[in-house]
């Protein structure tokens, strides 16, 4: 907690993942320093899921060490291990709400298990958290199976957020999501980040998410992170599949837009 | 890391709080009890202060605290200022500020009487809902096997056979054992019992009557609503659940027709099948019984066992069996369309389609022993 800012709150080093005899990632190192919003990305089935979920522990490495909070993992007692689940929050792809129970009980659920709090205020956290999100307060007896995609989302996002993590695991949260409420979605993330004060990590395939909130991105090809750095950096690589990616024809348009929007205030 | 507080540092007029250490998610729970004992004991004081310049970390819970306070005194009353706010913090505080805006709705009066009106009407509205659904889906059926008729070849055959050989194939050990059971116990405590009076010999008139007209029908019926029913609800609930028959129906075909016609005369062919089979073997279990237990031999059973029964109670009980199968099938399919997108719904659903199954069979069987001793047989 006493860590100052710009230190590394995730370190990975040589990680290996197999997964059915495929070596999924190849000794990659990575650092993601305290309160910024990194962006991972690459292409579809070249593990960027399956590195979110070795750091958070859903799946064996094969080598390497992960370190969070500087504390490696694998050396971690028990307790220790779970003071830190307390300090991340995570937003699955699907959203991973609990289908039977309601919104507020969502939210409410690792508060219940993890700080013994009274039930008035924890329904009213619970209805400070929907609101941050951008969600009405009747939504909050409503099931998941009666939201539309991006409230399902939001309402995970509320959930991920519950005990006021230091770090937020993002898988795909625009994906799914017109790009109105993408954007919006990215602006809540942006915002929230900035009130909140939290480490952002988020595997994403959308341009417009890059270009508008992540203060760096990282590459993966091939199992290692072939670049890391800003926008200035993905756009100056040389790699033939960064250079697809980032001055394709489909970012040329987020590029654009998102040049003009910077000229503007400028 | 310092415990979270408040203290009052100057009374009177104008109340001044200091608040020190991490106003954050571990120390919630104390800073709560500080924060309502604060709100309530603030005197006779006009003005209040909250000197937040000593708070090392603040958080959602911290901030939200801190909202409470100061609504509490401003309710109250009270003029509420928050000083030496660090200012990397103003923007929670600020959204602490705009939540928890809404007044919750006004409660619901709980009189007894309205409530347990209300729920017997609900109740009977779904009962009705129930029986007109299960007629709805009947005469989508038939329409469903008029369409086919005319144009065999889009019946699916290959599904029925299917079906048929897990509704029906694969059902009989279980059935064969359980209806075995029955009929051995049905023999032995009617030999037990009977003996008392010297009408042992009346045994076999009632395993054969019992097992032919009602048991073994019945029992069967019970077991498929059990096991194949529920495997169809589930079926049907997640194909729903996943949208599998919303793509069906937007490719032009009746979800009826390609799932649920062959599933439900899969069972229909199944049930009375079954039906015969876990008879004979009921008849079998009471006649071992007989000789084994009543020291009946083989011979005298069987030819008892002509004496007692005719042809008529085996048609009673094998008739009923395709009604049941039907009654199974349909309610087995509805409540699998019923399913919405939860895990849990599908296994309410699940349970109550083998509840309401069992149900109509027993309630059909009732109608089929009026109907038949109103036509004397």
């Amino acid at each position: 907690m006493a860590a100052p800012q710009g230190d590394n709150v995730i370190r990975v080093k040589d990680v290996s993942v197999t997964l059915n005899n495929r070596k999924i990632l190849d000794s990659l190192s990575l650092d993601v320093k305290r309160g910024e919003v990194l962006g991972f990305v690459g292409g579809s089935g070249q593990g960027k899921t399956v590195l979110m979920r070795t750091i958070i522990g859903l799946l064996p490495k094969t080598a390497g060490t992960i370190e969070i909070f500087g504390i490696d993992l694998d050396q971690a007692s028990e307790d220790e291990r779970r003071s830190i689940e307390r300090r991340w929050g995570v937003l699955f792809q699907q959203g991973a709400l609990f289908s039977s129970l309601t919104c507020i009980q969502n939210v409410q659920f690792p508060m219940r298990e993890h700080a013994k709090l009274s039930q008035r205020l924890m329904d009213e956290i619970a209805i400070a958290k929907l609101e941050m999100v951008g969600l009405k307060p009747d939504v909050c007896d409503k099931f998941p199976s009666e939201l539309s995609g991006g409230m399902t989302k939001r309402v995970a996002l509320a959930r991920a957020l519950a005990l006021d993590p230091e770090i937020v695991f993002l898988d795909e949260p625009t994906s799914g999501l017109d790009p109105i409420g993408a954007g919006d979605f990215d602006e809540l993330i942006r915002t929230l980040q900035q009130t909140l004060g939290i480490t952002v990590y988020m595997v994403t395939h959308d341009l417009d998410s890059l270009h508008a909130i992540c203060d760096r991105i990282a590459v993966l090809s091939a199992g290692k992170v072939i670049v890391e750095g800003d926008m200035a950096a993905m756009l100056a690589c040389d790699h033939p599949w960064v250079k697809e990616y980032f001055r394709g024809k489909r970012s040329r348009a987020a590029g654009t837009a998102h040049a003009h929007n910077e000229m503007v205030p400028g | 890391m310092s415990e979270a507080l408040l203290t009052t540092v100057a009374r009177g007029e104008r109340l001044e709080l200091a608040a020190t250490g991490a106003w954050t998610v571990e120390s919630a729970a104390t800073l709560e009890s500080l924060v309502d004992t604060a709100a309530a004991d603030a005197g006779n004081a006009t003005s209040v202060a909250i000197d937040m310049a000593r708070v090392e970390r603040l958080d959602t819970f911290g901030a939200w605290l801190l909202e409470r306070l100061v609504r509490t005194f401003t309710e109250a009353g009270r003029g509420a200022d928050v000083v030496g706010l660090p200012a990397r913090y103003s923007t929670l505080v600020k959204e602490a500020h705009r939540s928890n805006r809404k007044e919750p709705g006004p409660e619901g009066q709980d009189d007894i009487v309205e409530t347990a009106a209300n729920l017997i009407r609900r109740t009977l509205m779904l009962f009705v809902r129930d029986i007109l659904q299960v007629m709805q889906m009947f005469g989508q059926l038939v329409v469903a096997l008029l369409r086919v008729a005319r144009r065999p070849r889009t019946f699916r055959f290959t599904s029925m056979v299917y079906h048929l050989d897990r509704v029906g194939w694969r059902a009989v050990p279980i059935i064969l054992l359980i209806t075995f059971l029955i009929g051995c116990i049905i023999a032995q405590q009617g030999l037990f019992h009977f003996r008392k009076f010297g009408a042992d010999v009346y045994v076999v008139d009632m395993v054969g009557i019992l097992v032919l007209r009602e048991i073994g029908v019945l029992i069967v019926a019970i077991m498929i609503a059990g096991r194949s029913g529920s495997s169809y609800t589930a079926e049907l609930g997640s194909m729903k659940m996943r949208e599998e028959i919303d793509a069906l129906q937007t490719m032009g075909l009746d979800p009826i027709e390609v799932l649920i016609l062959p599933r439900i005369l899969a069972l229909v062919i199944a049930l009375p099948a079954l039906a015969f089979l876990g008879s004979m073997a009921a008849l079998y279990g009471g006649g071992m019984v007989c000789w084994l237990y009543g020291g009946m031999s083989p011979e005298i059973f069987l030819s008892r066992l002509r004496e007692a029964i005719s042809l008529d109670h085996f048609q009673v009980g094998i008739s009923k069996a395709p009604f049941m199968a039907l009654v199974i099938g349909i309610v087995a399919s509805i409540e699998g369309l019923a399913v919405r997108g939860s895990a849990e719904s599908l296994g309410l659903q699940t349970t109550a389609s083998v509840v309401k199954s069992i149900f109509l069979v027993i309630v059909l069987d009732g109608v089929f022993a009026m109907f038949f001793a109103a036509i004397g047989k």
